[in-house]
């Protein structure tokens, strides 16, 4: 039961994440930002300092509690737009198709043609650094492989009897689309925003790392990282417990992806029907 | 309403554009409907039936397109109404069933939210009102235990439950017309006989009229008072249903009725052979002069071959299109 173990592994890991970014005020030692002793500079993991603390004496436990909110909302927020903005286009190119369909089109390969990465840093330069234009930066750069899918997903279920009975039926091209083609692409759509929740929190790492993320002195974990850039030989718990939240969240959100698409793939809905 | 038809079918045809070229898939189709009447399209696949059917209610997509003649619901023309207009009708006023019950319901939506979606759409009812409504329109089609079958998503049901609820889907608005289109070929014959018997009894007790589309002769003639008997996008024969049995007109009618067994005859015994119609229908790119059906035609003439026969009036009632009718 491959399947099970991987969606289990996944939603316990995501869920964890979200649970720890939400109790963070509870669970956290210090104070994140306000709580900096320089008595305590650069102590290695120990029963008083978990994770250790960083040159200002910050505790690094308390750091990535903290961090994990900003992780997250990025990854959650940012992907839910990137979702929408994907099966609004992709959904309505495939079901009217014509001229609508090439705009959305070259609009998608367009998007491609971008790294993604590298259009958000362009759109951050423009908004300047902080939350909201991550999220912005974030949301509007990724939505071009939902949207494929989602086009996709509408030619093909357009010719499908119960699209063609709706129009029979006198039903409306929106309630058309809200109704019969969107419930039943929703897998594939679900799974693919599992996926990229994943990659924004590695993008928000990324940008965070490039210093165009929250601004310092509140943590996230890609500015953490990029804080402890020049003591990872001196001070290598700096970097590593941040690297390691980051890497157990995404893993989580790629396994619980993984899982989804399992039960969620029309062959094997199926087969157990 | 006046003394107009339900439904008028004039000269209709359409058009086939494959881009390169337009060949008119149909040609020369009238026929009428009266309200509550019983109306039956016979034909082998590819005669045009089907698209026929969809021109009715305003669903021909490209690379087919109205070409010629009028459709006209109650005296008003189908193709003059706005879209919105055309929409307001399909459902509410003109409904249709299909042939394949498995992949006409939407999968991931109870059966009873379906149903309940006609009244909210069409009646402006709420979804309180119409959910109740779903219930009470699962029971008239002798669906057992409607309470708990509205909440039944399609793939719990069996083939003849699914047509039952398309049935109750497309009656639920009181529609004038349904169209049926080959609603029982994908089901076994007893069901089959059982979904016909509800159709038909549900359509009398409402008044609405039926167009059954159908390859089936003796189906449609089982079903229908009048019949039109189609070959290669024309109307050959249109006759009362006992008649295109007792004295079929059409050298093509008259094929297709010898070609059915019958309980008892000597055919059905095995002794001799059923008979057939030689040759293959011509492709739709390539319809031959003049009467369409003259290269498989026993009786066929010169002039057959030149000259496209009119519909001529039978003595007996019906019409017919043949230079040698009986």
């Amino acid at each position: 039961m491959k399947l099970r173990a991987n969606l289990i592994i996944g939603g316990a890991l995501f869920a964890l994440a979200i649970l720890v970014g939400l109790l963070a005020p509870w669970l956290a030692h210090t104070d994140p930002v306000m709580d900096a002793n320089l008595l305590n500079a650069e102590e290695p993991p120990s029963w008083t300092w978990w994770f250790g603390t960083d040159d200002q004496g910050r505790d690094i436990y308390s750091r990535v509690v903290y961090g994990a909110r900003v992780s997250l909302t990025v990854g959650i927020v940012s992907q839910l737009i990137n979702s929408v903005i994907g099966v609004a286009l992709g959904l309505s190119a495939g079901y009217w198709g014509g001229w609508w369909d090439d705009v959305v089109n070259g609009l998608t390969n367009v998007m491609l043609a971008i790294p993604s990465l590298i259009f958000a840093l362009a759109i951050m330069a423009v908004l300047g650094p902080g939350l909201t234009s991550l999220l912005i930066a974030l949301g509007l750069t990724n939505w071009s492989f939902t949207c494929r899918i989602a086009r996709a997903s509408a030619l093909s279920l357009r010719s499908q009897g119960y699209v063609q009975a709706a129009t029979v039926l006198g039903y409306g091209d929106l309630r058309i689309m809200t109704t019969q083609l969107l419930p039943n692409m929703l897998g594939p759509i679900v799974v693919i925003g599992t996926l990229g929740m994943g990659s924004a929190v590695l993008s928000e790492a990324a940008l965070s790392f490039l210093g165009l993320g929250v601004r310092p002195p509140f943590p996230s974990w890609g500015s953490m990282l990029s804080d402890a850039r020049d003591q990872i030989t001196t001070a290598p718990w700096l970097s590593v417990f941040p690297g390691l939240a980051i890497f157990l969240t995404v893993l989580g959100l790629n396994l619980l992806g993984d899982g989804l698409r399992d039960i969620l793939d029309p062959q094997s809905r199926s087969r157990r029907t | 309403m006046t003394g107009a038809p339900l439904i008028e079918v004039e000269d209709l045809r359409i058009d086939l554009d494959d881009g390169s070229r337009r060949v008119a898939a149909v040609e020369g189709i009238s026929f009428r409907i009266d309200r509550g009447e019983t109306f039956g399209l016979v034909g082998e696949s590819g005669c045009g039936k089907s698209i026929t059917a969809l021109a009715l209610i305003g669903l021909l997509r490209q690379p087919l397109s109205i070409g010629g003649g009028a459709i006209r619901f109650e005296g008003r023309e189908i193709q003059q109404l706005s879209a919105g207009r055309q929409r307001e009708l399909r459902g509410n006023r003109i409904a249709m069933i299909f042939q394949e019950p498995m992949t006409a319901l939407n999968p991931v939506s109870p059966v009873g939210r379906q149903i309940a979606e006609m009244f909210v759409l069409h009646k402006g009812k709420s979804w309180r009102e119409a959910n109740q409504l779903a219930v009470e329109a699962l029971a008239s089609v002798r669906v057992p235990a409607p309470e708990r079958r509205v909440k039944d998503y399609p793939h719990q049901l069996s083939g003849g439950m699914r047509q039952r609820v398309m049935i109750a889907i497309a009656l639920a608005c009181g529609p004038d017309l349904l169209i049926a289109d080959e609603p029982t070929t994908a089901l076994d014959v007893t069901v089959q006989a059982e979904i016909i018997e509800l159709m038909r009894n549900l359509c009398a007790e409402r008044g609405t009229a039926i167009l059954m589309i159908s390859h089936d002769l003796g189906l449609v003639a089982n079903v229908c008072r009048r019949v039109a008997v189609m070959y290669a996008g024309r109307i050959v024969e249109e006759r009362g249903s006992a008649d295109i049995f007792r004295a079929p007109s059409h050298p093509y009618t008259q094929g297709l009725v010898a070609s059915l067994p019958r309980l008892g005859s000597r055919a059905a015994l095995g002794r001799t052979r059923l008979k057939e119609i030689a040759g293959v229908v011509p492709a739709i790119t390539n319809f031959p002069h003049g009467c369409r059906f003259n290269p498989r035609c026993a009786h066929a003439t010169d002039i057959c071959r030149t000259t496209v026969p009119g519909t001529d009036v039978l003595e007996a009632g019906g019409l017919v299109r043949c230079h040698h009718h009986a």
